[in-house]
């Protein structure tokens, strides 16, 4: 028994050993460090990651959260570093306001002169101090016309009709925000009997629906589990390649306009890699490769005239003006409010 | 008059089937040519050619194996030592000692996770350090060590209360009683204990979750976040994998305990023959 | 008295340095228990009684009847799926300990073996089979349950056709995650109880006359007692915090307690103190839940996983 025992021992281990080396065949240049990037899933073409390792030598340890709040906890927490985060306008402002990102060197990133003007000095980082924008895009409903029929309203997410097959945000800001949107308030408002509306329209809607679910969208709407669920439109075009059948659509209430941007949290330990990283993810070669595999829009200026999509997929990622106009960007809320948002969801889901 | 209890076959087989069934069907996708979980399209390999190919899969196993094998090793060691200690003790210092022994064993795991990240977390503002490795090792260790000390004290109440007196009368330092004549005798509870706090490490995933921090990855945290996107049938590879390798190691481990059966039945009817 | 047997027992009256020494073994890890599960559980305590400002406060308690859906649910759920696992689990372990020796080994092992693939797998694995578009679905659909179904709905106009069995994001989806991934659990320590049942008791109950029903109800039932709770504790506990089965398997429309802590804390809403207040009230209620059980069984706990 004794040898047996350690003979599977020394096996365990040499597998342990042999999964480590080798798994890939690549080989990095003298190791340069390393950079933990924490980002929204399905939110980066990892060839590029590959690139960026050989290309600089740097080890890029790659994890993902689910919303914005998710982060933000993790982050709270502690006990945990990031080089390179990339949290939501809001997120940013709140970030910026609670003292918890480093500003950054911007000579290390001599990319961000090819940043288009409209999307430098937005209203969450006004100097320009603390981010680079990474995507942008906008928020809509993804659904199977054959199931649900056309769609042009928020209405179809609340509708009983539908009920069973309907998705919704798994996180706070993006369900109020929708709820207020159908009720023709603003996203950003702080009125209390406005967000206790959007509350009980939500109440309403929970037993109508199939789940809370962030990234488990993709499957359940590509493979017709669900069929109508809000989300962010490159994430339509992605799941629009593997299911043809799925539309999307903003509707004519309005919706939520928003950009994801590269910040570096206080406490990081490789500050020069994190600032590597965000520059080479800004350059218009690898934007564009990005954007092409993700669906998402880029802010890089050049990108939209070189980009080689489809014209189906540049309507989508590049919507014009008259529905841009509808769309509203989230902005940080005070205190109160978030705890009222965090109290209200936790009461949601329970 | 035996009776058939054919009743009871029937329902301890559909029990069996109830056990399994999930677990083929995963690894019958894991062949699957397409993404799809529930539709048969074609036999391929693709999906084991992805999980052998990608960095992250493999880093978290080594890191699983190395946390497990670590963690269980340094239990034992610890676990033994304490368990000859608490048997060596009154009543009343014990008794409690044990009770508190218990509450990792007992307590919800997400309850030691969040307690350990809480503790590390304060300590880590003060001393400096963060969520890592270390941390990991350290919280496995801990819910590790109760399942040695479960297994090993049994043990040592069935010991011949007599052998520490017979080998200190045979001129052994109590250190060498330890090591030569207790120690040999509580063996199988050591490698009992070993081998579940192994198996308690390697299938952790909720305390793994709140001790590891942003550095290190067990496989468990790995299919956590797999689930949590789009799900890939290298899901399925993973499980396929990991049933092939527990099912082979646990074919060996009693084929060659029916060995030893068997050698020692032939010895044991040598012996009486002869005498 | 009970002095002189424990010194013989400690092996006799040796020197007091020699006694010390062997129970010096266990001070490492005495310090270790204090540093690593003494500690924990009185910052979760601390941090129950303290507001985000530092002062002390019984408001994170006071929001508590808000939470009592999920308390209530996660109570239930977990009692729900122990029941159950006892149901199936205690024939089951009557049957295998009937066997022989050898093909007990064999299986008891077959049973450990699912224990053994990690339990995130086994979950997601009844996805698979439970979703709208999943196996058994499209099972049904194959054989035309739901076209049978619809028929007899037929002259009805209120009437909607049906597609498909609502089985996942249900309560009895988790509840079968529950059952399925604990049910090892109960199995096994009935079934080590009652094997070591002497069968000559048996013997001698059915030749006082005793029916098989009897034998089972007077003999062999008080006598597994120890097991049944064993296996309870193991499948409760663990059911009643979960937080993965109801992720997977509900998509985040069944709350238990195991997500509500964790939102807390690494989730979407971020209030450890919070957090830490559910979870020192989870602690109560598994030690009430123990103390009673451990009222109907007796002597010392014991791991029985073997």
């Amino acid at each position: 028994m004794k040898k047996t025992i350690c003979i599977i021992l020394s096996a365990v281990v040499l597998v342990g050993l042999f999964s480590g080396c080798g798994s890939s065949g690549k080989e990095t240049p003298k190791s340069k460090g390393e950079v933990n990037v924490y980002n929204w899933g399905e939110y980066i073409d990892t060839d590029l990651i590959t690139q960026f390792e050989n290309d600089t030598g740097i080890k890029v340890n790659y994890k993902t959260f689910e919303s914005n709040e998710q982060m933000y906890s993790v982050l709270k927490q502690g006990g945990v570093s990031y080089d390179v985060i990339i949290p939501s306008d809001y997120m940013v402002a709140r970030l910026i306001s609670e003292n918890m990102l480093e500003p950054l060197d911007y000579s290390k990133i001599s990319n961000y002169s090819l940043i288009a003007g409209n999307m430098k000095n937005l209203v969450y980082d006004p100097d320009n101090k603390y981010s680079v924008p990474y995507m942008w895009g906008t928020v809509g409903i993804i659904y199977d016309p054959k199931v649900v029929g056309e769609v042009d309203s928020w209405s179809a997410l609340f509708d009983p009709k539908n009920s069973g097959k309907i998705l919704m945000f798994d996180n706070s800001r993006d369900a109020m925000g929708i709820a207020l949107k159908y009720l023709g308030f603003s996203t950003n408002t702080t009125d209390e009997s406005q967000l206790n509306q959007a509350y009980e329209l939500l109440k309403k809607q929970k037993p109508l629906l199939q789940g809370y679910v962030m990234d488990q969208v993709f499957d359940k709407l590509e493979s017709g589990e669900a069929a109508i669920g809000p989300y962010y439109a490159g994430d339509f075009l992605t799941m629009h390649q593997e299911n043809p059948n799925l539309e999307f659509c903003i509707p004519k209430e309005g919706s939520n306009l928003f950009v994801d941007a590269m910040c570096i949290p206080k406490g990081a330990q490789n500050k020069d890699n994190a600032e590597t990283f965000i520059n080479y993810m800004t350059a218009t070669e690898q934007s564009m490769k990005n954007s092409e595999f993700i669906g998402y829009t880029s802010p890089n200026s050049a990108v939209k005239n070189e980009i080689d999509v489809d014209d189906y997929s540049k309507s989508i990622m590049y919507p014009d003006d008259a529905v841009l106009a509808k769309c509203e960007t989230y902005t940080n809320l005070p205190q109160a409010t978030l705890d009222y948002y965090d109290a209200v969801w936790v009461k949601l889901k329970s | 008059m035996k009776k058939k209890y054919t009743g009871g076959k029937i329902f301890t087989a559909l029990t069996y089937i109830f056990l399994y069934a999930p677990i083929v069907v995963l690894i019958v996708f894991s062949f699957n040519s397409t993404k799809s979980r529930s539709v048969w399209s074609g036999f391929t390999f693709e999906w084991y050619r992805q999980l052998f190919t990608d960095d992250l899969v493999m880093s978290s196993l080594q890191t699983t194996l190395l946390v497990s094998v670590l963690a269980s090793l340094t239990a034992a060691l610890i676990g033994t030592f304490a368990a000859i200690g608490f048997y060596n003790m009154k009543k009343k210092w014990r008794s409690p000692l044990l009770l508190i022994n218990n509450i990792p064993v007992v307590n919800a795991d997400i309850i030691t996770g969040v307690s350990l990240s809480l503790l590390f977390v304060s300590a880590g503002l003060i001393m400096g350090f963060e969520l890592g490795f270390g941390t990991l090792l350290i919280a496995h260790i801990t819910f590790d060590i109760p399942y040695v000390i479960l297994s090993v004290m049994p043990k040592l109440y069935q010991l011949d209360r007599n052998l520490f007196e017979a080998a200190q009368d045979l001129g052994c330092t109590w250190f060498q009683t330890i090591y030569r004549v207790i120690i040999p005798e509580i063996m199988p509870g050591i490698i009992n204990g070993l081998l579940i706090a192994f198996t308690m490490s390697v299938d952790d995933f909720v305390i793994s979750y709140f001790t590891a921090g942003s550095s290190v990855q067990t496989l468990s945290m790995t299919i956590y976040a797999m689930t949590r996107r789009r799900i890939s049938p290298e899901i399925n590879a993973i499980s396929t994998l990991l049933f092939a390798t527990v099912l082979i190691l646990l074919l060996i481990v009693n084929l060659r305990e029916e060995r030893q059966h068997k050698a020692e039945k032939i010895k044991e009817d040598l012996l009486e023959g002869t005498v | 008295m009970n002095e002189n047997a424990e010194s013989v027992r400690l092996g006799g009256v040796g020197s007091f340095l020699d006694r010390f020494r062997r129970q010096a073994f266990a001070y490492p890890y005495i310090i270790w228990l204090a540093i690593f599960v003494v500690i924990p559980i009185m910052l979760i305590a601390v941090y129950a009684f303290t507001s985000v400002k530092g002062g002390f406060t019984l408001n994170n308690f006071a929001g508590m009847p808000e939470y009592a859906p999920v308390f209530g649910r996660s109570l239930w759920l977990a009692f729900v799926a122990t029941v159950f696992c006892l149901l199936i689990g205690y024939p089951v372990a009557l049957a295998i300990s009937r066997t022989t020796p050898k093909t007990q080994r064999v299986l008891l092992m077959l049973v450990m073996l699912p224990m053994w693939i990690n339990f995130l797998l086994r979950t997601y694995a009844w996805m698979s089979i439970l979703e709208n578009t999943g196996l058994l679905n499209r099972f049904f659909a194959s054989v035309g349950v739901f076209n049978w179904i619809n028929s007899l709905h037929a002259g009805d106009p209120n009437y909607t056709p049906i597609t498909h069995f609502q089985l996942i994001n249900t309560d009895g989806a988790v509840v079968l995650g529950m059952i399925y991934n604990y049910l090892p659990f109960m199995i096994l320590p009935i079934e080590s109880v009652i094997v070591k049942i002497d069968p000559f008791v048996i013997e001698a109950a059915q030749d006082l006359g005793a029916g098989s029903g009897t034998v089972f109800r007077k003999v062999v039932l008080p006598l597994s007692l120890s097991g049944v709770i064993s296996g309870i504790t193991m499948v409760f506990v663990p059911a009643v915090s979960t937080f993965v089965i109801s992720k997977l398997l509900s998509n985040g429309t069944v709350m238990l307690l195991g997500d509500l802590i964790e939102m807390q804390f690494t989730g979407s809403a971020y209030n450890p103190h919070l957090g830490a207040a559910i979870s020192l009230i989870m602690m109560v209620i598994v030690v009430i839940c123990m103390s009673i059980m451990n009222k109907f069984g007796e002597g010392e706990e014991q791991a029985v996983v073997m």
